[in-house]
């Protein structure tokens, strides 16, 4: 498959209608994305706003099990399967884990939300608002809003093995070694405490 | 609106999600799961890109996409060791009543 090049015809065009064609798979926003995107974000407003730290754990393999979906209906199916490996099987174990052995559980009587909880909110939804002004702002320069329909790549593992053994294999290693310190890292530092009371 | 722009909003709205749990709760695995929800929601911005951007078949989103993965992966291992030893330490998992670095 060729690259997508842009004719400078085509940005004129663009320019001069905001809105878009039909895509070829169908219509622009699929009705599976904002099922998928729902359950993400009620996942994650869940797994913030919750006061008994099991459920927000919950709610949090819910939003990472959206993601992984949203990855596969964005083609990227070895990412989807490694974010469910990782994220569903990996880290939302590790926080049940840590939420056990801290007795983190508790609601404690003073609340679940910090001293200053209202700047944090404010900070937040500044946040998106300058985000949200930026993604709309920038709408119709933003590829895949033009004329050309982007094609749905096709990517096997094989290609994915290739690119990692090879263009990519520094960065490989770089992870590799990362990982390595990071769980030797974390393993002294959650046992010193035990070593030194014995 | 365009799908990248649909996915671009998830994203931000996904992101702000997560600094709001960091920002504003007590219990510290609460902010870590806050700051899991802003890697996510970055992961999901280079995915669609990778997706609608003009070369999809060079891999660089997705690739950047799974190293973050990873990253995130050893940052919540080494996270979650540090929360359990300062619970130990503290008896306290309350980010308001840990105000000093000294033992």
């Amino acid at each position: 498959m060729e690259g997508w090049v842009p004719h400078p015809s085509c940005f004129l065009r663009r320019v001069g209608n905001g809105h878009k064609r039909r895509e070829r798979g169908g219509l622009p926003m699929s009705i599976v994305f904002y099922l998928l995107a729902a359950l993400t974000l009620a996942g994650a407003l869940a797994a913030v706003t919750l006061k008994n730290t099991v459920h927000c754990a919950l709610a949090l393999t819910v939003a990472f099990a959206g993601l992984a979906m949203l990855y596969l209906e964005l083609d990227a199916q070895f990412a989807g399967f490694a974010q469910i490996l990782v994220y569903i099987g990996a880290v939302a174990i590790l926080i049940v884990f840590a939420i056990l052995l801290t007795k983190g559980s508790e609601t404690p009587k003073e609340g679940v939300y910090s001293k200053n909880s209202l700047a944090g909110l404010a900070i937040a939804a500044s946040v998106f608002a300058v985000l949200g002004w930026a993604v709309l702002e920038s709408a119709r320069v933003l590829p895949g809003s033009g004329s050309a329909p982007p094609t749905a790549p096709a990517i096997t593992v094989l290609q994915i093995g290739n690119a990692l053994m090879g263009r990519y294999v520094l960065p490989l290693e770089i992870v590799a070694l990362l990982l390595t310190a990071a769980l030797i890292g974390a393993v002294i530092v959650a046992m010193q405490e035990k070593e030194g009371a014995k | 609106m365009t799908p990248l722009t649909g996915y671009l909003l998830v994203a931000a709205l996904l992101f702000s999600i997560g600094l709001a749990g960091a920002l504003t709760r007590r219990n510290a695995i609460l902010v870590l799961i806050g700051i899991e929800l802003m890697l996510n929601a970055a992961n999901l911005n280079l995915i669609a890109f990778w997706r609608y951007g003009p070369h999809p078949e060079a891999l660089t989103g997705m690739m950047f996409a799974l190293f973050s993965i990873a990253v995130a992966a050893a940052e919540a291992a080494v996270g979650l060791g540090l929360v359990i030893q300062i619970y130990r330490h503290a008896h306290t998992t309350d980010l308001d009543r840990m105000n000093r670095m000294r033992g």
